[in-house]
């Protein structure tokens, strides 16, 4: 079966790349399925998970503030950061969800509330790729 | 002539400073072989997102964006990356110079420009000159995370976005070699040279959901990725300049030490002779 490239990079440094069968993701339009021979795309990424289906395995993947682009036989995408269930400090994403859940109960200023809100979507991301839970 | 014993005390105390040079030498040779990796794990997210923004402004006519507009400059943001400590030898100096310069020359009051600072030495610097510091973040870690700097990052773009500042130069220096280090002027925004070299012409994307949206997202992002990029340069230079001036403090030691071990022996000969001849003359004195 064919398969297509894929390679996630970040500021720090290259997260993966291998060959996978499809690529399903979200972006900020829905939900994207890509399988080999797309025509070449570009579409911004929701923070979401990525799922990557390979022969007989399947990797996810927790990213924020990213992007894909789509080439017939690759697909690279472009994060702020980019974790796979292994790199996940659950610890860490639980505080920030704490965090950032008290903050918003707090309501301070717009920007403020934007971030927390972000932050939090990140964090329950994070949780929801290491426990495979969609 | 210092007394023997002065000499002996200073001998020491030289040895002793050369000692903690040396270790700074190395723990900086350390820290710069990291620095410069973390550099080369950054090439391939800056290389892609550069040739898609580049694909994408030379692929459609049409896509406009603030940030990839000139407009009039009422404002200039200035972001200066110095390191937190000193001992780096002319590191923070050359940079901040440099910057200082610019300022004088182009503007004549202190609403005309926005300082944002990384690290201390900036930051300081400026302060005491009574330049309004818009920004600041200091004790940025030696092996930065693009997480620990993306606030600032992102507030400074949007300093721009927001109409606060009209055009924005990073101020940093470029790690050539582990020898030279080379202050750089860079104009980050608005993003009017990007280099288009004939990438774009063999990929022409499918935007999804339109061009406009896309640039919304990838252009803040650009812009955040060159000011970090920046700052891993940055970092690789401050190490490299570290190792530089402690390896000459401690050759300066050395010097040191060879001059003041010299002075020494002859203080000693000078002090034996001496008492030969008193003992000599005392003898003499018998007879």
């Amino acid at each position: 079966m064919k398969t297509l490239t894929v390679s996630v990079v970040t500021p720090d440094g290259p997260v993966l790349e291998d060959a996978y069968q499809m690529v399903s993701c979200k972006a900020e339009s829905g939900e994207l399925g890509i399988l080999p021979g797309h025509i070449p795309m570009v579409a911004p990424l929701t923070i979401s998970a990525v799922r990557l289906k390979g022969e007989g395995s399947s990797e996810r993947i927790a990213v924020s503030g990213g992007f894909l682009e789509v080439r017939p036989d690759k697909v690279t995408i472009l994060a702020q950061s980019a974790e796979k269930p292994s790199d996940i400090d659950v610890d860490r994403a639980r505080k920030a969800k704490e965090r950032a859940e008290q903050r918003m109960a707090e309501k301070q200023a717009d920007i403020d509330f934007r971030r927390a809100e972000h932050a939090l979507k990140r964090a329950i991301n994070r949780l929801d790729v290491k426990d495979n839970n969609f | 002539m210092a007394s023997l014993r002065d000499i002996k005390g200073r001998i020491n105390s030289t040895k002793k400073t050369k000692q903690i040079t040396k270790a700074m030498e190395m723990v900086s040779a350390a820290k710069l072989n990291r620095a410069e990796e973390n550099a080369r794990h950054f090439v391939p997210y800056s290389e892609k997102i550069q040739e898609v923004v580049a694909s994408i402004a030379a692929g459609g006519g049409d896509a406009s964006h603030p940030m990839l507009e000139a407009r009039d400059v009422k404002r200039t943001g200035y972001l200066v990356i110095t390191s937190d400590r000193g001992l780096a030898g002319a590191y923070n100096s050359s940079v901040l110079r440099k910057v200082y310069q610019q300022i004088r020359q182009h503007h004549s009051s202190a609403g005309e420009y926005a300082l944002i600072t990384m690290g201390r030495v900036g930051r300081d610097f400026f302060r005491k000159r009574n330049m309004p510091v818009d920004r600041d973040i200091t004790a940025i870690s030696d092996q930065p995370d693009f997480a620990d700097i993306k606030d600032i990052a992102s507030e400074t773009v949007r300093l721009f976005t927001d109409g606060e500042i009209d055009q924005l130069f990073i101020y940093y220096n470029h790690y050539v070699s582990a020898m030279t280090q080379e202050v750089t002027e860079k104009k980050v925004l608005p993003l009017t040279d990007i280099n288009v070299e004939g990438k774009a012409s063999t990929s022409s994307y499918e935007y999804e959901p339109n061009q406009e949206e896309i640039l919304e997202v990838l252009l803040p992002q650009y812009a955040e990725s060159i000011i970090y990029g920046a700052l891993l340069d940055g970092k690789a230079s401050e190490h490299a300049a570290r190792m530089t001036a402690m390896k000459s403090a401690t050759d300066n030691a050395d010097d040191l030490i060879g001059d003041l071990s010299l002075s020494y022996n002859r203080a000693r000969q000078a002090a034996i002779t001496q008492e030969i001849t008193e003992i000599v003359g005392g003898a003499a004195a018998l007879e």
